[in-house]
């Protein structure tokens, strides 16, 4: 099981299925945080350069199996604990990251990997003092990808599962899968619900009255570029536009 | 013909009903002459009309160039690297070993899972959870460990590959040379295979030996395993 936080740092981060939304949201509190005068840093799912040439290759040469994928994504993320995410924590800043090892639990048990097992792999990372979980229903984010990408990648579409032979339609029963997992995770990790059909703005409000509790009292490590004149709660950063 | 039969979890997604082959694997610290031994057991096994494939550490083509660098940057934490191994592992059963299990084949495995193990654990990771991750693995039909005294190891290396980096321990800051390094790394990680020798029922062979004499001796645990297949799968009539 994860760890509890005993670092002097907060740990934020958001998960769904893809289209759901949540990296428009996780953006949008970046910036506010940053306004508000935090030390606030971002960490993204399977962004790790080291890692980042491995997982090409064996996405083009398709050559993952369940468990390969699962274990390099795995080392992506602790390549990112160990070296960033971890010591920002210890030292007393926010993390935000989109995408947590939840995410690896639905996916990974979606392709067909033991639940413990992978539950285990990732027992080194600590438990978020928020996890924002932004559900739409499936047709919504199958709607929302294919509108705005040109066509989907392999692995995205969880084809390696044949599933079915077009890949629109193998990605909507694997996100359906995938959803499924989340579902099922929200009370084992209390796991925080929002509603991604509704308008980025509602979300964000919401977003920030959540985050707002969880900073409450607390100090953390000072920022010494602090944006001039910038005064937490007093003065709300201005609000931008969705992009999904 | 037997079951798969794994440590742990295995592969849920994976329908392996029958392994006719035998899994055998050479444990052993560095410089223990594993590699001069798998070369003449498969041609001896070869020559008696096995079919024989071979497999050992950081083979895989999944993870060789990531392993590369990770070890030639020395920035890695000990999970991720951890982690690049099992990675590593896990492709190579997968696509390597099981596949020729299924086709009957014998496989020497030149160190399976263990010796990351060892690796892992003098570097602080926790070894419940190296356990279960490597609950992945297949159980060996055998496992033939190879000990041998580290003033004999340091002696061999040095009059034959020299020294390394890695093999020396030296990302751990135990001395301030390479020599005496070697000496304490190699020492921890003889006591850790000690440990896994009791956990995973090794089959110790004295190392400090002539290459000829391990050869024997490895042959006489071999051939009782091929053996006692052969009766087994006689004995129905």
């Amino acid at each position: 099981m994860l760890k509890p936080n005993t670092t002097k740092g907060k740990l934020i981060v958001v998960e769904g299925i893809d289209g759901s939304g949540k990296s428009t949201q996780i953006d949008l509190l970046f910036k506010w945080l940053q306004t508000q005068g935090y030390s606030v840093f971002f960490s993204e799912w399977n962004s790790s350069p080291l890692v980042k040439s491995t997982t090409k290759a064996a996405k083009k040469e398709k050559s993952f199996t369940p468990t390969t994928f699962s274990i390099l994504h795995c080392t992506d993320f602790a390549n990112r604990w160990e070296n960033g995410i971890y010591p920002l924590l210890k030292a007393g800043a926010i993390v935000l990251a989109d995408r947590y090892v939840f995410t690896a639990f639905a996916r990974d048990v979606a392709r067909g990997v033991d639940p413990e097992w992978v539950r285990n792999m990732y027992s080194f990372a600590i438990k978020p003092d928020a996890a924002l979980y932004f559900r739409v229903p499936l047709d919504v984010a199958v709607e929302r990808i294919t509108a705005a990408r040109a066509s989907l990648k392999y692995y995205e579409a969880g084809m390696d599962l044949n599933l079915s032979d077009n890949i629109n339609e193998s990605f909507k029963l694997f996100q359906g899968k995938i959803l499924d997992q989340y579902d099922q995770m929200v009370d084992e990790f209390g796991l925080t619900l929002i509603d991604g059909t509704q308008p980025v703005k509602e979300q964000q409000k919401k977003v920030r009255v959540l985050i707002k509790k969880v900073l409450r009292g607390w100090e953390g490590l000072p920022n010494p570029n602090k944006p001039a004149g910038s005064a937490r709660s007093s003065q709300p950063a201005a609000e931008k536009g969705g992009k999904s | 013909m037997k079951s798969p039969n794994f440590y742990g979890a295995g592969f849920p997604y994976r329908d392996i009903q029958q392994l006719p082959g035998k899994l055998i694997v050479l444990e052993g610290t560095d410089g223990v002459g594993r590699s001069t031994q798998i070369k003449l057991l498969r041609r001896w096994l070869e020559d008696e009309g096995y079919a024989v494939s071979d497999t050992g550490l950081t083979r895989s083509t999944l993870t060789a160039s990531g392993l590369e660098a990770a070890k030639s940057g020395h920035t890695l934490g000990p999970l991720t690297l951890s982690l690049f191994y099992l990675a590593d592992f896990a492709d190579r059963l997968e696509n390597l070993i099981i596949p020729a299990l299924q086709a009957g084949f014998i496989v020497l495995s030149d160190r399976y899972f263990y010796s990351v193990m060892a690796r892992d654990a003098i570097r602080g990771v926790d070894k419940s959870w190296s356990r279960q991750l490597y609950g992945i693995a297949l159980r060996p039909d055998l496992i033939l460990y190879m000990k041998a005294d580290v003033p004999v190891l340091a002696q061999r290396l040095i009059h034959g590959r020299g020294l390394n980096y890695w093999e020396a321990g030296m990302d751990l800051h135990l001395a301030d040379n390479m020599y005496d390094s070697f000496l304490t790394y190699q020492n921890l990680l003889t006591k850790e295979f000690d440990e896994l020798a009791l956990t995973y029922n090794f089959v110790t062979v004295d190392a400090n030996q002539k290459s000829d004499a391990i050869f024997e001796e490895l042959k006489v645990h071999i051939l009782e395993l091929l053996h006692n297949r052969l009766t087994k799968t006689k004995k129905p009539r």
